[in-house]
């Protein structure tokens, strides 16, 4: 077997920013002193007049956003997750999301995954903040090609987007012709009847690779890949339960807050169901190799596995 | 407009700003009263506007960065003529587009929502930024308060501002010395504000903010400006215009009861018959 090719999203998200500028000549990119790092870095080369470097200094980036996107702009802010969605949260809500601008927030090294930075750098609340946002909507692709549809998707949609991206590199899994990306439509990855697990972001190839090994086990695991958080996909978040009983969640997120709320939210009002919320557990995170803390984490494989093990 | 006709219309506003509060019975008119000749300048002799078109592509841009004063930029829009004076009756009230901070969805004339203060300012900015880009020649005029520049948001703007040169923009200051807490000297001083804006590579103008002919060549000369952005930082008293609210910091958002409302009223009155 070749070996699986593996790409962080934050790469895909500056490619996927180079690749729409030239067809959308309204596009403009902000960063704040990252973009090196949140990889604006690409499309800056290509189009050094519509990449504006705000300098360290995140809520008054969103303010500009704000201003760019009321005079016709598409702007695309960039900064880690932390200080698009921590410390700028407040401008966020009341300069993008209340007045309902047409801004796009990316924002990269969201999570565990950050790896030796440490807790400051590490979000794990993003998710939460963001979805509190009235219109906002949130997602959080799992590999190269979703995160780039998920890119694009941002840019047609009108009104505000949250899209969070990863350091660190993940393997490709939607690599097949007949891919396709909507705006809060979950993705059946697998088919199973005793336990659903919903998931998103980093861990979706982790759940893939849990479900193999719980087949093994005699347990027959179905696996959604919910890209988009909010909104989210209720119809088949309800279905999934009815199909199966037991609901597993798996975030590289707080389990206070994200998608494993957003789902606890659709089945306690419409289909009460056991949910396992795997997850970060109201902890700080810590420095450390990124494949490392997400094993320490809990949000690997096998790790994954042996806790839906233990639920089913 | 002449003088006399701008000061009458400014008298205008400010009887607008008195009634708006007294029927929502909350607010802020002491800014609002400080702010009304700067609004009167602005929307009437300075800016590219059309009421009748308040989405025109080429207008100007007008960002109320001290969001609070709403009274005094609702009076002035309603006087104008994007929307009904008798409107401003509505005021902060259930179901009323006049929100208690501009929303710039459901008001005409309105070009930012804002409200939460340090963060109109970056908006303009963005504004001034995304006409530079796209070649437009509009301007784009932003007020903030004395406190609020307390806020360091304010001056990552202005950091940028002065970096990008964008003299397109042009930030005034209403300098009435006051906020909740007492007098801006003495909450957190923000003095020397001239020098402040100086360092941050803006050409700066001092002004009378209620006196047009002062205000008439601040922003001419703000406008002839190349290179930098310009700040006018405008000398203002706090509630000007009514007898018992000047220089009360008391009055930055609190209504008048009936009678002061009287009192309110026959002040600009009698300040109107000029």
């Amino acid at each position: 077997m070749s070996e699986v090719k593996k790409i962080a999203t934050r790469e895909s998200y500056g490619n996927a920013l180079a690749e729409i500028g030239e067809e959308y000549k309204n596009l403009v990119v902000l960063d704040a002193d990252l973009a090196a790092a949140t990889k604006t870095g690409v499309f800056k080369k290509a189009f050094p007049d519509r990449h504006i470097d705000c300098g360290i200094a995140e809520c008054n980036m969103m303010g500009i956003a704000a201003g760019l996107a009321a005079t016709g702009k598409i702007p695309f802010a960039s900064s880690f997750a932390m200080f698009a969605a921590g410390r700028a949260f407040e401008q966020v809500r009341n300069s993008i999301g209340y007045p309902k601008l047409n801004v796009k927030i990316g924002a990269t090294h969201a999570g565990i995954s950050v790896g030796e930075d440490g807790a400051s750098h590490q979000c794990n609340e993003d998710v939460a903040l963001m979805r509190t946002i009235p219109g906002m909507i949130v997602m959080n692709p799992a590999d190269d090609i979703e995160a780039k549809a998920a890119v694009r998707a941002a840019m047609e949609h009108q009104g505000p987007v949250y899209i969070r991206f990863g350091r660190l590199a993940v393997p490709v899994i939607n690599d097949n012709p007949d891919y396709k990306f909507e705006i809060g439509k979950g993705v059946v990855l697998r088919d199973g009847k005793d336990v659903t697990m919903i998931t998103s972001g980093l861990p979706v190839s982790e759940c893939l690779a849990a479900a193999d090994k719980l087949a093994g086990d005699g347990i027959d695991a179905k696996v959604i890949n919910i890209h988009t958080i909010k909104p989210l996909d209720s119809e088949l978040v309800i279905e999934a339960a009815k199909e199966t009983g037991k609901v597993v969640t798996v975030e590289e997120h707080s389990v206070i807050g994200g998608l494993g709320s957003a789902v606890c939210d659709v089945l306690s009002e419409n289909y009460p169901a056991k949910v396992l919320k795997i997850g970060i557990n109201d902890v700080f995170g810590e420095s450390g190799p990124a494949v490392e803390l997400v094993k320490k984490f809990g949000l690997d494989a096998e790790s994954i596995y042996k806790r839906v093990k233990g639920f089913c | 407009m002449n003088t006399v006709e701008l000061k009458r219309t400014a008298n205008d506003i400010r009887k607008g700003i008195i009634n708006a509060v007294y029927h929502a019975k909350c607010g802020h008119p002491g800014g609002s009263l400080s702010s009304a000749d700067i609004f009167t300048y602005l929307f009437f002799e300075e800016m590219n506007i059309d009421p009748k078109n308040p989405k025109k592509e080429d207008r100007d841009r007008f960002v109320l960065s001290k969001g609070h004063v709403a009274p005094g930029y609702y009076s002035t829009l309603a006087n104008r003529g994007f929307f009904p004076t008798e409107d401003l009756e509505t005021l902060r009230k259930l179901g009323s587009y006049l929100q208690g901070h501009p929303d710039m969805k459901h008001i005409p004339g309105v070009d930012m929502s804002s409200g939460s203060l340090g963060q109109g300012i970056s908006a303009a900015v963005g504004m001034a930024l995304s006409a530079k880009l796209s070649k437009d020649d509009y301007r784009v005029y932003t007020l903030l308060g004395d406190g609020e520049i307390q806020e360091g948001q304010v001056w990552e703007a202005s950091m940028f501002a002065g970096h990008r040169k964008l003299d397109n923009l042009v930030v005034i200051v209403d300098n009435n010395g006051l906020q909740i807490d007492g007098a801006i000297a003495d909450v957190c001083n923000p003095y020397p504000i001239v020098d402040k804006f100086k360092a941050f590579n803006f050409h700066v103008i001092e002004a009378d903010a209620h006196d047009f002919e002062s205000l008439k060549a601040a922003f001419d000369e703000a406008k002839k400006t190349k290179g930098m952005p310009s700040a006018i930082i405008a000398k203002s008293t706090k509630g000007k215009g009514v007898s018992f609210m000047e220089n009360q910091a008391s009055w930055h958002g609190a209504a008048p009861n009936a009678e002061q409302y009287a009192v309110a009223m026959a002040d600009l009155e009698k300040a109107g018959e000029v």
